[in-house]
């Protein structure tokens, strides 16, 4: 059976199942692939193939109604247009942007991604960078395992959380779930999202500079999309100040990177959390020197639990799709 | 006041030396080479002690100190203080409650966070190179994992709020059960270690409460079990944790105190489940600026024959 090219094995798999295309297999696929054997849905390996991907696509996934995909295989244009039948995208991310939305809005693809099932870790997350940088533990840490107590005796104070007034960039799930979370350590949460949310309590700004400039610590949670690339500049992070910290659990590109490691650098701001960055695994090797900021690798969000649960919404909603039931997270265009 | 004697047991904070420095008449502990007769020399001088979490004021100093009317505490803890034989001589105590409590809370979830999402080691994994040739192992959730608290008292419940709000269910042990309280009591800590998985040590260190976290304790926590000390050193039995925590008969700690500070048991250095802090609870510009004020505040009220702020005894 091995030795068979998987073209002619799927061909002789059970007849009957409908295609699932994944194109190279998301971490979730490999972490779970048990989970992934369903009554309702079979699998098209395109990795295990030797031809190229257009070509494989062209050949064998004329009729292929759903792809599972994930940031490493982007669901651009050209790859849309190799499949004539799709009508449904799942990524086992929360964020969409690798996935050409307005592509899929024209061909009427409906998309659904991991939404919620991550939002308490990423929230934990930022939580814990936000604490870790104002009450300097990673650096302390380091301290003590360096031997330094005993011979330089007190670490310098770090800074009170509790008051400080928490601007969140995007009141989504992840959001919402860092403002509750901040609101038990005595924070005051402020917001700016695409519109305003009436039915929450704190108060609205309509841009991301005029958050900064009332708040004392900014948190990134919302999605990367033209126009919060770089929504995060230089304008911005000198209005948060030099006592301000940045803590980025979303996607690296809302920040401009280059002009935030020259504001850490030159104390334009006080400090800053980041588990993303603009070009993974790359870090600009300046951060690598500064005490007042805690790094991490893209790895903040991603805990067995959360995995497991975005794994069963996955296949959820390709169970869910073959059997024309609702899907359980698709994306709203709004 | 400059003419009254204030003895700092120890270098505690800059700007608290500097009031007292400038309030009354300041003698500085540490900087005397002999302490024995820079005592028998200065005892008449001597109407204050100003001490915190490392030095206070022992029998034997209060014995040195025939004109001591007050021990101004730069801590909440009193386990440098020996209260008995203040309270047996009228001498007043004070302490700094309340303005430390929520940095220590905070300090606290902190090191949860910290140690099961594994924050440091990260961070440590970012620094030396080692991302650009792999991804980082997968840590574990935080939210609704069972907290257990050791000592309802201010601090153990801002504990307790703050990770409600992570959806942790909270219990506790204390002295005594408290039934207006909604959290779940165990009327033993090794029955609450068994319970939880994260153990948190809340509770003022006495007698009572010396090696209140032992070999049985760490056992019942077990190997996902974390253990968090925002106490004293002295609450847990330190060579047991060290060896459960090589053993993996314990998941994991995040520890801020230690038996014998500011020495750390070094074997405790190559672990990537520890997070190890130097006795940093209350340490926020904001914290101690507050706490030294409350200590001038109570030793200025004493003289000045009004109520004290913050006394104990």
């Amino acid at each position: 059976m091995e030795s068979q090219p998987p073209e002619e094995r799927s061909q002789q798999r059970s007849k009957g199942l409908p295609q699932v295309l994944v194109m190279k297999p998301p971490p979730l696929l490999t972490l779970f692939e048990d989970k992934f054997i369903s009554s309702k849905f079979q699998l098209l390996k395109a990795w295990e193939s030797t031809l190229p991907l257009d070509q494989f696509l062209t050949t064998y996934a004329g009729s292929v109604r759903a792809v599972l995909c994930s940031g490493a295989t982007p669901i651009t244009p050209r790859i849309i247009r190799l499949l004539p039948s799709l009508q449904l995208v799942v990524t086992d991310s929360a964020g969409v942007n690798h996935i050409d939305l307005n592509e899929c809005r024209r061909r009427g693809i409906a998309v659904t991604n991991a939404a919620g099932v991550f939002s308490d870790d990423a929230a934990d997350a930022a939580v814990g960078l936000l604490i870790d940088v104002l009450r300097k533990i990673s650096v302390a840490d380091r301290f003590v395992r360096h031997g330094l107590w005993p011979a330089k005796g007190d670490y310098p104070l770090g800074f009170k959380l509790g008051g400080k007034r928490v601007g969140i960039v995007g009141l989504g799930s992840i959001g919402s779930a860092v403002a509750k979370r901040l609101e038990a350590f005595g924070c005051t949460v402020l917001y700016n999202s695409r519109k305003p949310k009436p039915w929450v309590p704190y108060p609205f700004y309509s841009n991301v500079h005029e958050l900064a400039a009332d708040s004392d610590v900014l948190i990134v949670c919302c999605g990367l999309t033209a126009e919060t690339r770089h929504m995060i500049n230089r304008r911005v992070m000198v209005a948060l100040g030099k006592q301000g910290i940045i803590i980025n659990v979303a996607r690296g590109a809302i920040i401009d990177e280059k002009e935030m490691v020259e504001c850490l650098a030159h104390g334009e701001i006080g400090g800053a959390g980041l588990d993303v960055f603009e070009n993974e695994p790359n870090v600009p090797k300046q951060l690598l020197e500064l005490d007042n900021v805690v790094l991490s690798p893209h790895r903040a969000v991603f805990t067995p639990e959360g995995f497991m649960a975005a794994c069963d919404l996955v296949v959820a909603n390709l169970e869910a799709f073959f059997q024309d039931k609702p899907l359980l997270s698709p994306l709203i265009h709004e | 006041m400059d003419s009254i004697g204030v003895l700092m047991a120890c270098p505690m904070n800059s700007y608290l030396e500097q009031q007292l420095d400038k309030r009354f008449k300041l003698f500085r502990f540490w900087t005397v080479p002999d302490k024995s007769s820079f005592l028998n020399s200065n005892k008449d001088s001597i109407q204050a002690v100003a001490g915190n979490a490392t030095a206070g004021a022992d029998a034997e100093l209060i014995e040195a100190l025939p004109k001591l009317e007050i021990v101004a505490n730069f801590s909440v803890g009193l386990d440098k203080i020996d209260l008995a034989k203040c309270k047996e001589k009228g001498i007043r105590v004070t302490n700094t409650p309340d303005v430390l409590t929520e940095d220590v809370a905070d300090l606290a979830i902190g090191l949860m966070l910290a140690v099961l999402r594994k924050l440091c080691e990260s961070d440590r994994y970012v620094r030396s190179g080692k991302w650009k040739k792999g991804d980082y192992m997968l840590t574990t959730k935080f939210t609704g994992k069972k907290v257990g608290i050791i000592g309802l008292g201010r601090i153990g419940m801002a504990i307790a709020k703050r990770a409600e709000a992570f959806s942790c269910p909270i219990s506790y042990y204390s002295r005594n059960e408290k039934p207006e309280i909604n959290y779940k009591y165990y009327p033993s800590v090794v029955e609450l270690a068994a319970y939880c998985d994260i153990l948190v040590v809340a509770c003022p260190l006495t007698k009572e409460t010396h090696h209140i976290v032992n070999r049985d304790v760490i056992n019942a926590l077990g190997p996902k079990g974390v253990l968090i000390n925002i106490g004293r050193g002295p609450h847990v039995e330190e060579p047991e944790l060290v060896s459960a925590l090589f053993e993996h008969r314990l998941g994991g700690a995040g520890l801020d105190v230690f038996e014998n500070e500011p020495y750390v048991p070094e074997e405790l250095f190559g672990l990537d489940n520890v997070v190890l802090l130097p006795h940093v609870g209350s340490g926020t510009v904001e914290t101690r600026e507050a706490m030294a004020d409350l200590v001038i505040g109570n030793l200025e009220a004493h003289f000045q024959k009004k109520p004290l702020l913050t006394p104990v005894v």
